[in-house]
């Protein structure tokens, strides 16, 4: 993944901290923030995720003419019933316990195209700072793997973990946030009801 | 109030009601808002009938976000030096979470900072975690 441009903006910030609930006047209040320690509008931690917005070819986002997976006329938007692979995967992987929040991972391990993303899972998340991040920096991110490594699964079949590494620099060229995602994908689908 | 340097020890914790009856809704705002729009999150239909589970559910992300709130409360904004966060289980519509941060280590700096370092653990309602992390913030 690429972004080549990511604005940072007041009005975004305002909307992501709204969705995680959390009001603190320094992600909406410009005058409030600007009497704070930091002196202006910062972001929440963790949103540097919405920078998806700003990846044109993001899969977890629908886009005009294309085929989307999620339900319209039918449950599954795709052709096939099985509604790509995000579904029958991640409850998979979920119900055997491994760590994951059922995310198909949109930009884990390079998961790409079709609907689910590749039926990865977002199993870790983990974010270095090197400053705070304020309303007004425009960043740019380009990622790249990491580490992977495989464990078996409670109830059969191989996990493999992937780390995905983006790396956020704003309009200077410095480095603003370390973002590494942690995909997991079951290789051998286990059989299992649907929890 | 942003936590001072000298009042912080190993072993001191804070916890705090992160939310309350989790929304469908406040599921879909943040998918708008990060633009992670997968169905599994925002689309119940899918959720249920194609993926098979119960209903739609939050995005770890959001558990993740929601949980930053109680250590930029408790640590001032702006502090963090990172912030780490492994899903452990689902969080579904109609959860409260919990959270709980505790002081492992504190390292004074040369430059008269203070690194402390944290453990984060989130439940729902049913005393089950749900996110288990770590983050070091730095205190002037």
């Amino acid at each position: 993944m690429a972004i080549e441009r990511f604005p940072v903006e007041e009005g975004h910030i305002l909307l992501f901290a709204r969705a995680i609930g959390d009001l603190n006047p320094v992600y909406t209040d410009r005058e409030a923030a600007a009497g704070s320690e930091v002196g202006g509008i910062i972001a929440p931690p963790t949103f540097v995720m919405a920078g998806a917005q700003f990846d044109p070819e993001y899969p977890l986002r629908p886009k005009p003419g294309k085929q989307w997976f999620g339900s319209g006329a039918t449950p599954s938007g795709m052709s096939s019933p099985a509604g790509g692979s995000a579904g029958s995967s991640s409850e998979n992987a979920s119900s055997d316990g491994s760590s994951s929040d059922g995310s198909s991972g949109g930009s884990a391990g390079g998961a790409r195209g079709g609907g689910g993303g590749g039926g990865g899972l977002h199993a870790e998340q983990r974010f270095e700072y090197h400053r705070p991040l304020r309303a007004g920096d425009v960043l740019r991110a380009s990622s790249q793997p990491g580490r992977s490594w495989e464990k078996q699964g409670r109830r059969g079949g191989t996990l493999v973990f992937a780390e995905y590494v983006t790396e956020y620099h704003d309009q200077d060229g410095e480095l603003v946030v370390t973002a590494t995602m942690v995909g997991v994908r079951t290789e051998k689908v286990p059989t299992q009801e649907a929890q | 109030m942003a936590l001072a340097a000298e009042d912080v020890k190993v072993g001191e914790s804070h916890e705090a009601l992160l939310v309350e009856n989790l929304t469908r809704t406040q599921i879909v705002q943040y998918a708008g808002a990060s633009g992670d729009y997968n169905p599994l999150h925002t689309d119940e239909v899918y959720a249920t009938q194609v993926a098979g589970f119960p209903s739609v559910f939050a995005h770890g992300m959001l558990t993740m976000g929601i949980t930053g709130r109680l250590l930029t409360d408790w640590l001032g904004d702006g502090r963090l030096t990172s912030y780490s966060a492994r899903f452990v289980a689902q969080v579904w519509p109609g959860d409260t979470l919990t959270g709980r941060a505790t002081i492992e280590a504190v390292h004074p700096e040369d430059d008269g900072s203070t690194v402390v370092d944290l453990a984060i653990e989130t439940r729902n309602q049913r005393d089950e975690l749900v996110l288990t992390g770590t983050a070091s913030a730095r205190l002037p």
